[in-house]
Formats: C-alpha cells, sequence, structure tokens
C-alpha cells in the first residue's frame, strides 16, 4: 500500500476545482496501489482550513494545512519548500499536482527539490508495475506521447479537466503545518493578484467557450458573444491571437498553440477562420460549432456544425434560440 | 547585464506529422525546423534589456546534436553575441535530465540572468527552466508575460486562469518567457553575415539520468467535421436542435 501526496491549489481562499481533480486523480492511484492514503496540502491565509474537509469529500485521509497571513498569495518558493518537505517526509509513492499556471510554476520547482523527474500535462494515469504510466500531448496537440516514469516519488501534473473530480467520501483528518520556509526570507515575492472578471467561469473549466475571431470586425462586437455566453449560462469568452494581439480582448483569453488549451463540451467558433494555431488550443473540444462566412474556412473541417453566413447576423439569433431552450 | 538564454530547436507545427518506425517518436523525414516559439520572445527579452542598458551580453545555448547550430546562428543573428551547443543525440525527454545539463554549463558564467521560454512547442512539458533555477539555486519567476528590471531587481507578470499575478524578485534569477512579451525580430542581413562570425562552442552536454521516457507516439482520432448545415440566420433553428438531440450539449 502506498500513500499518495496531492496538491490542493487554493485562489483568493477558495480551492479551486483543479483541487479537487488533484485530490481525485491521487484518490485513483492510491486505490490503484493498494488502498494507500491521499494527503493533501492546502496552503493559505488564516480561515483555509475551513475548506479542507471538502476534500475528503474527494478521497482524501488526511489534509495538511499551512495558515499564514503572509501566505494569502501564491508565494512560489514557500509552498515548493513545503510541499518538497511532506513529499520527502512522506514516502509517497506519488504527488500529484495540477498543470494550471499555478501547477506549471510549482510541480517542476518540488520535483528539482526532491531529485527526482515529472510527468506533465497528464492527461491520463495509471499504475503499472514499479512506473507510471501517463498520455501526454505533444506538437501542440497533434501527436499524443505516453509516457513512462519510473522511480519514487513519482511527481505528475494532470492536465486541468482531463480527471473529473469523484467523489469518495472520507472523513479527513486535518492537521496544521507550518511554512517549511518563514515567507519573509522568500526572494520570489507575490505583489499583487489581478482578478479577471469573476463572475465570468474560467476558460479551462466552462463546459461551453464561446470564442471569437476577426470575422467580429470591432472590439465592440464581442458583447454579441458575452450575451450568447450569458444565455448558456455556464460558458465562458475566448479568442484567437489575431484578436489579442489587436488588443481587442487581454491576452489571457486567448485560446490556441501559444495559449490557452481547451476542451469544453461545447465550443462554438464566431468569425474565426481556424488558423492551425487556434485550433491546437481547442480541436480536442467534445462538439465544435462554426459561424463564418467564407465556405471554404479550415474551420469547418473541423467543426461537427456549421453555419455558412454573419456572425454579427447569426449569434443574435442564436442567443435568442438558447434563451428559449433554456427555459424549456 | 550578462544574460544566458536557453533555446531548443523544434519541428515547424504546421506539419501534419507522421510517426516514424519505433512507435514512439515522429517521422523527421520532410519536417522544417525553427526556434521553439516561446525561445524566440525570450531572445528578443534579452536583446531589449542589452538594448536598453546599452551595454551587455547575451549568451544562447541550445543541448542537441550538431542540427542544432542552425537554431543558435539564427539567435547570433538575431543580435545575440555568443553560442554553445551542448552536444547530445537525442535530446532527452526528461525535464530534469536535461537542467542538469544546463545547470553544469550555467554555474560558474556568472549570468545576471537567465532565459527560458515558457515551453518547448514539441514536448510540450514546462519543467526545464525552473528545475535549472532548483538546481543553481536561483529565484524564478515562469511563465513572465511582462518583465522590467531595475537596480538589480525585476518585476513580472504571469497570466493564471482569469487573473493575473505580479512577483518581485532579486537579480540573479532565472525567467521563462511567455508569449505577447515583445515580437521576435527579424535578422537582418547584416546580422546574418555577422553570425557567422561569432563564437560557438561545442561541449559535450552532462546529462542527469533518465527516468522519463516516451514508450509510444500516435496520432490522436482525427475529427470527423465537415457538416455545414445551412446558410445565415435560417440555420439557428436546425443548429439549435442538433445541439439538444444529437450533441445533447444545450
Amino acid at each position: 500500500m502506498a500513500n499518495v501526496f496531492a496538491y490542493a491549489e487554493t485562489r483568493a481562499g477558495e480551492l479551486r476545482r483543479v483541487a479537487f481533480e488533484a485530490v481525485s486523480a491521487a484518490r485513483q492511484l492510491a486505490d490503484a496501489g493498494g488502498g494507500g492514503e491521499v494527503h493533501a496540502l492546502i496552503v493559505g491565509a488564516p480561515g483555509v482550513a475551513a475548506k479542507a474537509e471538502q476534500l475528503g469529500r474527494y478521497g482524501a485521509d488526511v489534509v495538511s494545512v499551512v495558515e499564514d497571513a503572509a501566505l494569502d498569495k501564491y508565494s512560489p518558493e514557500v509552498v515548493a519548500a513545503t510541499a518538497a518537505q511532506l513529499i520527502g517526509a512522506g514516502a509517497f509513492r506519488a504527488a500529484v499536482f495540477c498543470a494550471s499556471a499555478q501547477g506549471k510554476d510549482l510541480a517542476p520547482r518540488v520535483a528539482a527539490k526532491l531529485g527526482v523527474s515529472m510527468i506533465s500535462d497528464a492527461t491520463s494515469l495509471e499504475l503499472k508495475g514499479d512506473a507510471i504510466v501517463s498520455q501526454h500531448p505533444v506538437n501542440t496537440g497533434k501527436v499524443v506521447a505516453t509516457v513512462t516514469l519510473t522511480g519514487s516519488p513519482a511527481i505528475v501534473a494532470v492536465r486541468p479537466g482531463a480527471i473529473a473530480p469523484v467523489e469518495a467520501a472520507r472523513a479527513a483528518r486535518v492537521e496544521s503545518v507550518k511554512p517549511a520556509m518563514d515567507p519573509a526570507v522568500a526572494r520570489v515575492v507575490p505583489k499583487e493578484m489581478i482578478q479577471g472578471n469573476t463572475a465570468q467561469l474560467d476558460l479551462g473549466e466552462a463546459p461551453v467557450v464561446v470564442s471569437g475571431g476577426r470575422g467580429l470586425k470591432v472590439p465592440e462586437n464581442f458583447k454579441l458573444l458575452e450575451d450568447l455566453a450569458a444565455a448558456f449560462g455556464n460558458a465562458a469568452v475566448g479568442a484567437t491571437r489575431a484578436v489579442t494581439d489587436e488588443g481587442w480582448r487581454p491576452h489571457s483569453d486567448q485560446i490556441g498553440q501559444t495559449g490557452r488549451l481547451v476542451s469544453p463540451d461545447l465550443y462554438i467558433a464566431a468569425g474565426i477562420s481556424g488558423a492551425i494555431q487556434h485550433l491546437a488550443g481547442m480541436r480536442t473540444s467534445r462538439t465544435i460549432v462554426a459561424i463564418n462566412k467564407d465556405r471554404e474556412a479550415p474551420i469547418f473541417k473541423v467543426a461537427d456544425y456549421g453555419i455558412v453566413g454573419d456572425v454579427l447576423e447569426i449569434v443574435p439569433v442564436l442567443t435568442e434560440a438558447v434563451k428559449e431552450a433554456k427555459k424549456e | 547585464m550578462k544574460i544566458a538564454v536557453c533555446i531548443k530547436r523544434v519541428p515547424d507545427m504546421e506539419t501534419r506529422f507522421k510517426i516514424a518506425a519505433d512507435g514512439k517518436s515522429v517521422d523527421q523525414a520532410g519536417l522544417k525546423f525553427d526556434m521553439s516559439d516561446f525561445d524566440g520572445y525570450a531572445v528578443e527579452v534579452a536583446l531589449r534589456l542589452k538594448e536598453k542598458e546599452g551595454q551587455g551580453d547575451v549568451t544562447v545555448i541550445s543541448l542537441g546534436p550538431s542540427v542544432v547550430q542552425e537554431t543558435l546562428r539564427k539567435a547570433l543573428s538575431m543580435g545575440a553575441d555568443r553560442a554553445v551547443q551542448l552536444e547530445a543525440d537525442p535530446v532527452p525527454f526528461d525535464g530534469l535530465a536535461i537542467a542538469k545539463a544546463l545547470a553544469a554549463e550555467l554555474k560558474d558564467g556568472g549570468y545576471d540572468l537567465v532565459l527560458f521560454g515558457r515551453m518547448a512547442i514539441d514536448s510540450s512539458n514546462q519543467t526545464v527552466g525552473p528545475m535549472t533555477a532548483e538546481l543553481l539555486g536561483l529565484p524564478c519567476m515562469t511563465a513572465a508575460s511582462s518583465l522590467e528590471i531595475a537596480g538589480g531587481r525585476a518585476t513580472a507578470r504571469r497570466e493564471l486562469e482569469g487573473a493575473a499575478e505580479i512577483l518581485e524578485f532579486p537579480l540573479p534569477a532565472v525567467v521563462t518567457i511567455d508569449e505577447g512579451i515583445a515580437r521576435p525580430r527579424l535578422p537582418s542581413l547584416k546580422g546574418i553575415m555577422g553570425a557567422k562570425k561569432k563564437p560557438l562552442d561545442v561541449k559535450p552536454a552532462q546529462l542527469g539520468e533518465e527516468h522519463l521516457t516516451v514508450t509510444r507516439m500516435e496520432l490522436p482520432p482525427e475529427r470527423t467535421g465537415g457538416r455545414i448545415i445551412g446558410e445565415g440566420p435560417d440555420a439557428v433553428p436546425e443548429l439549435v436542435r442538433l445541439l439538444r438531440s444529437e450533441a445533447k450539449v444545450l
């Protein structure tokens, strides 16, 4: 029986969905290894301990909580030192992180501190003998690599959304832990957290993504997509690189090879021609709808459903139809 | 300021990839290669910092077989001053194995700043930068979408999911560079000619042991799209019907 560690990411005092995904993935590994314990770590400002029991619902047996007023924002060196100390002391078979922006910063630091290799952006996770085997998209998602990691502890960062949180309720034992490093001596210091539109779902977590390209003609027309997203009620608005390069939308909204990679249940591409760079960020979406005036646009080759025509005319009609459908 | 930029040669992504006969790599035949996208941004950031100061030295480092010299020459033609090839063939997939070789090269270089691209666009691991920083014991900022340096301290921004954060740290430091920070310049003809005379050292890479390996590569299932259901707003009711009854997403 081998215990598995999981890092539970928080933001502004709340657990993020990816925290439950990491704990769930750790639970699966622990069960595959004969039913070991899952130990989760939460770091945050005083008060964050109240969130610990939520992790029990997804299979955590022990939740270590670091509460410190200086840790209200993510402090990379303090969190890495604390995670590495806990993982090193606990003789864990594996440690699961989420490959979010924060997890991608944290997991390699922890792996290097422990002197072990790691799997990044895993879309699957399997214990095979003395190895962990994962799938990991490479070459902008055009190729899928199966990777094998030997050695212990195995550090794995799972792609957000790839491993659905599954309830496996336990009464988690909550332990208070001191940070392994005094936040005051950290060299890399978090200064400011700039919250985006918190009313809007995150692109990586929204079941529906409505995305716009140059076909919207002027930045003001993104209002049409925001209205469509609001009609769905569970949608986020994304954009192409052309649009974010123009400054019509924030850079963080860019979906593509060099931006966000999303795979929602439904992806609506409005006024997007479908450059390879964009397709790389959304081609794994379950259902793709394309609306474009150019019948030859490459986006139609990957779309399940295409409508040829002017997005500015079609989107408002679609918004009304979605509102009607949601009423029923 | 003395700056090192670690860069990788990667295949052009606008390609239809084929899996090689070994079943665990991409067929190299007919592929075009270039500097990884994010590494181009990192080189540009280094050059701008040097230009702003009016002095400095930019070293570009690439790990791989002799063909990576092409990529190093490109960075030299953009304006880097010197280049180092760390000989390794093939390039390991294990980020820690690579980080060990880079840390060994960088350790006594006296660099104020070590830059990386946020990730290599081919292997997509995003681990080598922060791992190298840990091995060197240097402060590290990953995925910087802005970077300001003044008086030996740096301020940088990182994009998060639906938010952003600003961090501060002292130099020397390791920073990995995100897109959007600075569009890489194209090498000028003068730059290309000058690059031929710039120093390019070749050394064996002191790679770490590999514990992460690729055991299989495959192409993802093709999407069977291409179904146009109609034209103009009149097609909307049919779309909604399909989203409800067929795709079951509404």
